[in-house]
């Protein structure tokens, strides 16, 4: 396979959405606070949607179903991060903190 | 899957694979930043720099309309929704100074990398079959889809944003007097 004409393989994006994956777990585990919990969150998103986009193009035979697939699941994201956002807002009026490691009182 | 020639590096082929290179070196590296970064504002562009690359990549799996979407909603709305929480909830510059706790550092890299390893080993070895395509997927068929027999979902996810919005603007609201 040539580097020049990786784009035209499936694979290629699929190791690419695995990658940006990984990459939102390492943020999710490693981050102390929830914002930025938050944004690798939707490091993840976007890696599960290049998947999506990539079977769509490559194996699916009606292309259109991948895309409004993937349009649901950034609508999803949209109303997640809307509602993460205002908890997060809300935390840190009552708490006056976003760490996770801080917020602690319902630890048993 | 049949192998495709290499193309000329100076030819329309050729530009496209290098413009892809490219853009997998920027979208890795918006990646890693907004992985690692220490403030979350940089957090915050390394992400906007990953989202456009995405949205770059949606442009070479032949979808022009879901990569406007990409940069409408995640570039455009998410992580805008994002920088006001930034500004409204972390005053204090957020450095990796607390005692860090098991999964942070070198337990938390080994899960990423295993779970790396793992999902590209099963792209790399699994054999995938291509069905035949009935329809093209152009913008005119999202939208006819979208009107008939998505029609319910696309009511519903509506209805979810609308919910969203209103639970967003309540739990923020709640405690302030």
């Amino acid at each position: 396979m040539a580097l020049l004409s990786i784009h035209n393989y499936l694979t290629t994006y699929l190791v690419f959405g695995a990658m940006l994956f990984s990459l939102g777990i390492y943020g999710l585990v490693t981050r102390k606070t929830l914002i930025g919990m938050l944004i690798a969150a939707e490091l993840m998103l976007a890696g599960v949607s290049i998947n999506f986009m990539a079977f769509n193009r490559f194996l699916a035979p009606d292309p259109s179903i991948g895309q409004i697939f993937t349009l649901f699941i950034m609508a999803i994201a949209a109303a997640e991060a809307a509602i993460g956002l205002s908890i997060v807002v809300a935390v840190y009026r009552h708490y006056k903190t976003v760490d996770a490691e801080e917020l602690v009182n319902l630890k048993g | 899957m049949t192998p495709v020639p290499s193309p000329e590096l100076f030819s329309a082929d050729g530009m496209a694979g290098l413009i892809f290179l490219i853009m997998i070196g920027v979208t890795l590296a918006g990646g890693f930043i907004a992985a690692t970064a220490e403030r979350l504002v940089r957090a915050l562009s390394g992400i906007v720099i990953c989202f456009t690359g995405v949205a770059g990549f949606y442009y070479f799996l032949n979808s022009p309309f879901m990569a406007m979407m990409q940069i409408l909603i995640y570039v455009g709305a998410i992580c805008v929704t994002i920088s006001f929480a930034i500004m409204l909830a972390a005053p204090e510059q957020q450095l990796k100074s607390s005692p860090s706790n098991l999964l942070s550092g070198p337990v938390g890299f080994m899960i990423a990398a295993l779970i790396f390893g793992g999902m590209s080993a099963l792209a790399l070895t699994t054999e995938w079959q291509a069905s035949p395509k009935t329809a093209s997927g152009s913008g005119r068929e999202i939208g006819i889809h979208l009107l008939t027999t998505y029609s319910m979902i696309f009511e519903l996810i509506s209805i979810v944003l609308l919910i969203a919005i209103i639970g967003a603007i309540v739990i923020a609201r709640g405690g302030r007097n």
